[in-house]
């Protein structure tokens, strides 16, 4: 993934993951060492705590990938994680957060 | 009632409670109001290992005998990465074991502290689950959790990182927490169930290939009743041998690079595969798109992640494997399957494992042999990682399982020793051996003078050919006879070095009757060496090339 040019990179399609996860510190890497240890790269993250924060919710944009159905069945056994679920790329997470993301 | 008690003081008493009666470890600064609280203990004998690698693997040792969870303890920085080995090969071979690390206090954690390390960022990929516990409270429920994890679904380690000033944290108990215990998945989809036994009883030449994973749930009599009543030919992973017994009519034995011929063949013509707690390991199926082509797949694994990961299965279920083969078995239907099995007897008779010099006791495979006539089933045979573990996979008569402890997934050199120390602590009773070599003896030979203290039953057949013998063996085979650093050009007197360290030791290739020394040696009480010079030139045969298909194997 990472050899790849900027274009090549836009061209793939794209999936987002919801992740709900129980929030303490170490979560994080978990979820997302599950990714940079097979080299897939994850090309954006969002976390915030949800309700009265005993746990969060990740959103996670990622290229589409042979490798993503199996992702999702490794991130599900994580013990802190208690619920995932794939979205197409035109999820409003990412899309209205645009603006902040401008070069 | 309530009564006051330290973080230290609970940990140990939750370990109690877990039923733990055996724990390895090393102290250190980190770690100490564990180890003075573990000192208190009447019921935990701690072993104090020399490494604390050597610790991870007695655990490991204990787990794999039992089945059970089995704790390792050390200290905060080095105490901790010199266990992280030991935690990474129990991933990669789903065993049960709780790692309980020191760590500096909370306060100083992130400065650089002496003995600090990132235990918990350091252990997220090779453990199953890890914890930093945050106080004397959250022991309570980590510790049995830690356990839970560590025996439910596909077994694995867990890793609790216990900061110092939470070990000294003083609160008040009132209840203690139940036990840790194995929770069961859910039941096999029955239409699943029902699927697959439709296409066994449909097939005409369907293989049973059995891995770990039917040691680890118990299923291994069961298995064999399935092979038994449906005929089918069976094949066992590293892993799994045991599960059958290896001269059961139906057992084609090991599978995969170092599998006979017959076995490998017998893979490439059957019409349907019936994998049970098996992965796919590349060791197993060599080139996958040439894997038992003509085949169907039927893959039972405790693992969701596991079926479709390496090859698609026509089903695939994720349950338990002794659950899912009780429910599976009424439903297949009794088969002579006479014109499968005539043909998986040809390929037996025309290309079996090729066995030389088994009457010669100092020959590789004759050595492996006399052992196994000095001893019953009841033993438990050990291996180092190297051309000895392959060659002893190959010959030793396995029946039993948990008979069998082996470094599967992260090939290991120095799991032998230290992992037969800790299945002679676990099961007193046993005669345990330890097949090993002179480059993997050298990477835990400290724990010889830990064999010696707790004067445990464990016989260590040494085969010394001064060399790296895989290495040696793929630098011959493939690298066009270029040997570089796989010859010892210096090698230690592993007679003297057993005896300094203070334990018996013979030497096969002085004995004026190899065999009746051998015979003393394994049936004296104790820890024990036994030496015997092997060929170098000895290769393990036959062998699917690195990233060949297995039906192209090389060598006898």
């Amino acid at each position: 993934m990472n050899a790849l040019t900027k274009n090549e990179r836009q061209a793939l399609s794209r999936a987002v993951l919801e992740i709900d996860v129980n929030n303490h510190p170490g979560v994080m890497s978990h979820v997302i060492g599950l990714f940079s240890r097979r080299t897939y790269n994850v090309e954006g993250i969002l976390c915030l705590p949800v309700g009265d924060g005993a746990c969060s919710r990740i959103w996670l944009l990622v290229n589409e990938d042979a490798r993503l159905p199996q992702m999702m069945k490794q991130a599900e056994k994580l013990e802190d994680v208690i619920a995932i679920r794939r979205h197409h790329a035109d999820h409003a997470v990412f899309s209205e957060l645009e603006d902040f993301f401008r070069p | 009632m309530t009564e006051t008690l330290t973080g230290a003081q609970i940990a140990i008493r939750l370990l109690e409670r877990q039923g733990v009666r055996t724990v390895a470890g090393i102290p250190g600064g980190a770690i100490l109001p564990i180890y003075d609280a573990l000192g208190q203990s009447t019921v935990i004998h701690h072993v104090l290992a020399r490494h604390e690698q050597g610790a991870g693997f007695m655990a490991q040792g204990m787990a794999r005998a039992t089945g059970q969870a089995a704790v390792c303890m050390a200290s905060s920085g080095p105490g901790a990465t010199n266990l992280l080995t030991a935690i990474a090969d129990a991933k990669l071979d789903s065993i049960p074991l709780v790692a309980i690390t020191g760590q500096v206090p909370r306060a100083m954690i992130g400065t650089d502290a002496f003995q600090e390390v990132d235990t918990y960022g350091l252990s997220i990929p090779i453990t199953k689950h890890n914890f930093l516990v945050n106080s004397a409270e959250e022991l309570l429920e980590v510790i049995p959790r830690a356990f839970e994890i560590a025996l439910s679904g596909r077994p694995g380690p867990v890793l609790v990182d216990i900061p110092k000033d939470v070990q000294t944290q003083a609160i008040e108990i009132a209840d203690w927490p139940a036990p840790g215990v194995r929770q069961m998945p859910p039941a096999a989809d029955a239409l699943a169930i029902s699927e697959a036994a439709a296409m066994i009883n449909a097939s005409k030449r369907p293989i049973l290939y059995l891995g770990g994973g039917v040691v680890h749930s118990g299923a291994a009599s069961v298995a064999v009743d399935l092979a038994n009543k449906a005929n089918l030919p069976t094949v066992m992973t590293l892993m799994a041998l045991g599960a059958m017994p290896v001269d059961h009519p139906l057992s084609l034995g090991m599978l995969g690079m170092h599998g006979a011929r017959c076995t490998n063949l017998a893979l490439d013509e059957c019409d349907l595969l019936i994998a049970v707690g098996a992965r796919f390991d590349d060791r197993a199926t060599g080139k996958v798109a040439a894997f038992c082509p003509q085949a169907k797949i039927i893959h039972i694994d405790i693992d969701p992640a596991e079926l479709d990961k390496i090859k698609t299965a026509h089903v695939g279920i994720a349950a338990d494997v002794q659950e899912a083969l009780e429910r599976l078995s009424p439903l297949v239907s009794a088969n002579p399957r006479r014109e499968w099995n005539t043909r998986v007897d040809e390929l037996k008779r025309d290309f079996p494992q090729h066995m030389p010099d088994l009457d010669l006791p100092l020959s590789h495979f004759g050595l492996i042999r006399t052992v196994a006539a000095c001893l019953d089933d009841e033993a438990v045979i050990a291996t180092d990682v190297g051309q000895h573990q392959m060659w002893v996979a190959q010959a030793y008569p396995l029946r039993r399982p948990r008979q069998w402890l082996t470094s599967g997934g992260l090939g290991t050199m120095g799991f032998g020793v230290p992992a037969a120390i800790g299945a002679a602590l676990a099961e007193p009773q046993r005669t345990v051996v330890c097949f090993t070599g002179d480059g993997s003896i050298l990477m835990n030979i400290q724990e010889l003078v830990t064999a010696a203290e707790e004067n445990v039953n464990v016989k260590i057949v040494l085969m010394d050919n001064a060399s790296l013998g895989l290495v040696h063996q793929q630098q011959t085979l493939f690298y066009g006879e270029r040997l570089f650093a796989s010859q010892f050009k210096a090698t230690p007197d592993f007679i003297k070095v057993a005896q300094g360290f203070g334990i018996a030791a013979v030497d096969l290739d002085s004995a004026a009757n190899p065999c009746a020394a051998l015979m003393e040696a394994i049936a004296r009480p104790g820890p024990c060496l036994i030496h015997a010079s092997i060929d170098v030139q000895q290769k393990v045969f036959p062998m699917v090339p690195p990233g060949a298909a297995n039906r192209d194997m090389i060598g006898a």
